[in-house]
């Protein structure tokens, strides 16, 4: 098999199982597991052809020439790509084995659930593989399109409806920035390769006015699909009206995405001082500027808003948002550590906050009962399991050693140092220490306080599976962090 | 003939129409007009590609005009079924009467 072929398995795979999946439905609708079995056997399928691509060396994809290749040089191939492929795979194959029971419990159990996850993975992993501003723009879309429909999942219920619409005008309003963007970036440099357009920004071979102007509204494009602020508003509503395992998938695997066509896009644009270029142009310092006051506002936003919600779903939700800022603290180093540091960080965020989520759709009953910090006073007692992850789960996001968040925030934080953007770090800081308070108080509540008078029922299933991955996950990379980090620093 | 037509004056009259479309969606109420604004908006970005493309003597923005078409009908079915989905839930498309989630 020519080298391309094999690289571009996982892309072929997912496509091939994104049609078998309708078929399949479409033949056999009335059987509810089929949708399950296929959507997980072809996950696991694509995961293990990811990790085959992820084998390849380094100088073999590099020693391809563009021309000769079908794809010309619009999909990056190996690397952080793969890497994002195998990401996505597991997030979604940890969503769905929590899905099964959450659907049963909740009597809609429809087979087009699991075709969605499939086409929003695909969308995602076009994504992690695109070197060309169309595969980018047609992967945030295939994504996107996706999370509309599975955020408004239960059709019949106002609160997922409501979501499902908010996020539909507001996502569509932000693709129309992101594409103004594109455009105009494509007008400055006169052309949509990236790599092409790196060369010409290093070679001082654009217009200015395009380019600034063409920046700055694909920033706001990308602010809105990773829900940095200002535009975050729609982040808790569509979070929160959400069934809760396509939260847990779209805050996650979505965010992560997300972030990477912020990478792909900042390698791009971005030059780095060492030898690209002779001086860094006026437009990138001023982006860069930016983007650290971004991340510096997403993350006090999101943990001060946090801090007041009783709803435990919406208080997570304003805690991805903040999670977003410490995420952009990577793009704001533009470094290749801080892109490592992302890559770490959405790994170990991508199991603390699916298994958070995980855990609280296990206890949640039908019309969003239970999902309020009264109702999991003392669960201690009757859950001991529960409480003792979900306490693995919040004291990993609050970012406290030997859990896997604390290795993912040390990472950005000394990024952003280096880079020279203490200011950003010491608020990063104080902002992790406000977030410790709504976490803790979780935990509080759920080992300090009485239980209630009736006892949370839970019935896990196929969940239980998801939660022993993720917290196996959260602790094994909060030990070995080494693990992930000598993978990842060869990507970039 | 093209050529007679500076660039600018494709790129003045899409920003003026993406202008018009922004201002829409902040301004209207109605979900099926905000989509209608959010088309202008995309229908906008087209006419830069094109006017982009022909500038530059390069197809590649023609062929991502396409795509973005594609991707527009794609929203279209998507949001009409969800604007379909709301109005049966609660009698009404308008999105500020849409206001169960807040904090």
């Amino acid at each position: 098999m020519p080298l391309e072929l094999q690289l571009s398995l996982p892309l072929i795979l997912i496509l091939i199982l994104s049609i078998k999946i309708v078929m399949v439905d479409a033949k056999f609708g009335n059987n509810k597991t089929l949708g399950f079995v296929t959507a997980l056997a072809g996950f696991i399928v694509v995961f293990i052809s990811a990790a085959f691509t992820l084998t390849i060396s380094p100088e073999a994809i590099a020693s391809l020439n563009a021309e000769e290749l079908y794809s010309k040089g619009t999909i990056t191939y190996g690397g952080f790509a793969a890497y994002f492929d195998m990401l996505f795979c597991v997030a979604a194959i940890l969503t769905i084995l929590a899905a099964l029971p959450y659907f049963q419990k909740e009597n809609s159990e429809h087979n087009a659930f699991y075709s969605m996850m499939v086409f929003a993975v695909a969308g995602m992993m076009l994504i992690a593989h695109s070197a060309n501003l169309l595969s980018l723009f047609i992967g945030i879309e295939i994504m996107s399109i996706s999370f509309y429909v599975l955020a408004g999942y239960f059709r019949t219920k106002e609160k997922s409806i409501e979501a499902a619409l908010k996020y539909f005008l507001l996502g569509a309003f932000a693709t129309g920035f992101l594409l103004y963007g594109i455009a105009l970036i494509y007008g400055a440099t006169g052309s949509l390769s990236l790599p092409e357009i790196l060369t010409k920004i290093a070679a001082d071979d654009f217009s200015n006015t395009y380019l600034t102007l063409g920046i700055a509204l694909m920033l706001i494009g990308l602010c809105f699909k990773v829900a940095a602020f200002p535009f975050h508003q729609w982040a808790p509503d569509v979070y929160t009206g959400a069934p809760t395992v396509v939260t847990a998938f779209m805050s996650t695997a979505g965010k992560a995405a997300a972030l990477i066509a912020f990478i792909i896009v900042a390698r791009a644009l971005f030059v780095i001082d060492i030898g690209q270029a002779a001086e860094i142009p006026d437009f990138q310092t001023n982006a860069i500027m930016i983007i650290a006051i971004i991340s510096a506002a997403t993350m006090l936003i999101g943990n001060i808003t946090a801090l007041v919600q009783k709803n435990i779903k919406r208080m997570l939700a304003y805690s991805s948002v903040a999670h977003a800022g410490y995420l952009l603290m990577g793009i704001v180093a533009n470094s290749p550590q801080g892109w490592e540091g992302i890559i770490f960080y959405a790994t170990a965020y991508l199991f603390m906050q699916i298994g958070a989520f995980i855990v609280l759709s296990v206890l949640e009953r039908k019309t969003d009962k239970n999902l309020d910090l009264d109702d999991y006073s003392g669960i201690s007692k009757s859950h001991p399991f529960l409480a003792a992850i979900m306490a693995i789960f919040m004291f990993s996001l609050a970012g406290i050693p030997p859990f896997a968040g604390f290795f993912g925030k040390f990472l950005l934080f000394t990024a952003a140092i280096d880079a020279g953007f203490t200011w950003l770090t010491i608020i990063a800081v104080i902002s992790s220490m406000i977030s410790v308070y709504f976490y803790i108080g979780l935990i509080v509540y759920m080992y300090f306080r009485k239980s209630n008078t009736y006892p949370l029922e839970a019935d896990m299933g196929s969940a239980k599976v998801t939660l022993i991955i993720s917290t196996a996950c959260v602790v094994i990379l909060g030990i070995f962090p080494s693990l992930i980090i000598n993978l990842i620093n060869n990507f970039f | 003939m093209i050529n007679a037509i500076p660039l600018e004056y494709y790129l003045g009259l899409a920003s003026i129409i993406f202008l018009i479309g922004t201002v829409g969606v902040l301004v209207r109420r109605n979900a099926i007009i905000v989509f209608m604004s959010i088309e202008l908006m995309l229908n906008s970005v087209n006419l830069t590609f094109v006017g982009f493309s022909t500038y530059l003597g390069d197809t590649a923005g023609q062929v991502f005009v396409f795509f973005v078409m594609a991707v527009a009908a794609a929203e279209a079915a998507i949001g009409l079924a969800i604007v379909l989905a709301l109005f049966r839930n609660k009698q009404t498309i308008y999105v500020d009467e849409v206001n169960v989630l807040k904090w």
